[in-house]
């Protein structure tokens, strides 16, 4: 899994590519919850397009993400979501709670 | 029942690393044998899933602990869903005792304890046991479901 970040104006786009399992979740975790907790970036939005596969470990970081953004008063963003991605998160039956767009146009819409 | 034929077995190690190595292998094997995309990313799913569990809980996160895993076709008989079939065990050393593994109610939105969920969501058959010291997982997929005849 790889993560690059980049930034327009208030808000941070990481974009994800490759598997994120067991081997990779804590780093997708530790990535977001440095923006959120710590920098306190108003919106974090995932560019999951690139995303081959996640397990329940990377779904549990993203709703870890999830809750630290409501503490917060942020706002955690999904788009991209490929078959793969999209199955797991329905099957988690957590993909109600997600804020999830189909393009990054609509996801950093003011 | 038959145990089928085996197509093949592995050892690996309990490190997180290798469950991208089990995957790849995975999915090719159930393309090859004939399941559609979907049952092939719910087989993976729920392999990726049983071996997270295994290093989590069985091992505590130790690396270097063995994990076996054989793959058999085998024949599933019955009334209900029945025909040839994927079976997949895998078998731990470790402490923790399959009972303990519960997982949670859905309801509950917290990180963890959705792995289970996934497996038995994805799986016609989840079975546990530990003999001997050792943890068995069994799962199974059917490949071509043939339902009960049509009348019947």
């Amino acid at each position: 899994m790889k993560i690059a970040a980049r930034h327009l104006d208030k808000i941070t786009i990481f974009d994800i590519s490759g598997d994120i399992d067991l081997a990779t979740s804590p780093e997708l975790r530790k990535a977001l919850l440095r923006e959120l907790r710590e920098l306190k970036t108003p919106r974090v939005v995932l560019n999951l397009s690139a995303v081959r596969y996640i397990d329940s470990s990377g779904v549990a970081s993203l709703v870890e993400g999830l809750k630290a953004s409501r503490d917060v008063g942020s706002r955690l963003v999904l788009f991209g979501l490929n078959k793969t991605v999209r199955e797991v998160l329905q099957l988690s039956k957590l993909v109600r709670i997600f804020e999830i767009y189909e393009n990054e146009e609509q996801s950093v819409a003011p | 029942m038959s145990r089928g034929s085996l197509l093949f077995k592995m050892e690996l190690q309990s490190n997180p690393e290798m469950l991208c190595v089990v995957r790849n292998a995975l999915s090719e094997l159930t393309a090859k044998l004939g399941f559609s995309e979907p049952q092939c990313r719910a087989v993976v799913l729920a392999v990726d899933e049983a071996l997270t569990n295994i290093i989590r809980h069985a091992y505590l996160g130790d690396p270097e602990q063995p994990i076996e895993a054989s793959f058999r076709r085998i024949h599933v008989p019955g009334e209900g869903k029945s025909g040839d079939a994927l079976e997949i065990v895998l078998e731990d050393s470790g402490a923790t005792a399959p009972e303990k593994m519960c997982g949670r109610a859905l309801e509950d939105v917290r990180p963890g304890g959705l792995g289970l969920h996934f497996i038995r969501e994805s799986m016609d058959t989840v079975e546990f046991s530990r003999s001997n010291g050792k943890n068995q997982l069994r799962l199974v997929k059917i490949l071509h479901s043939q339902g009960p005849p049509k009348g019947s």
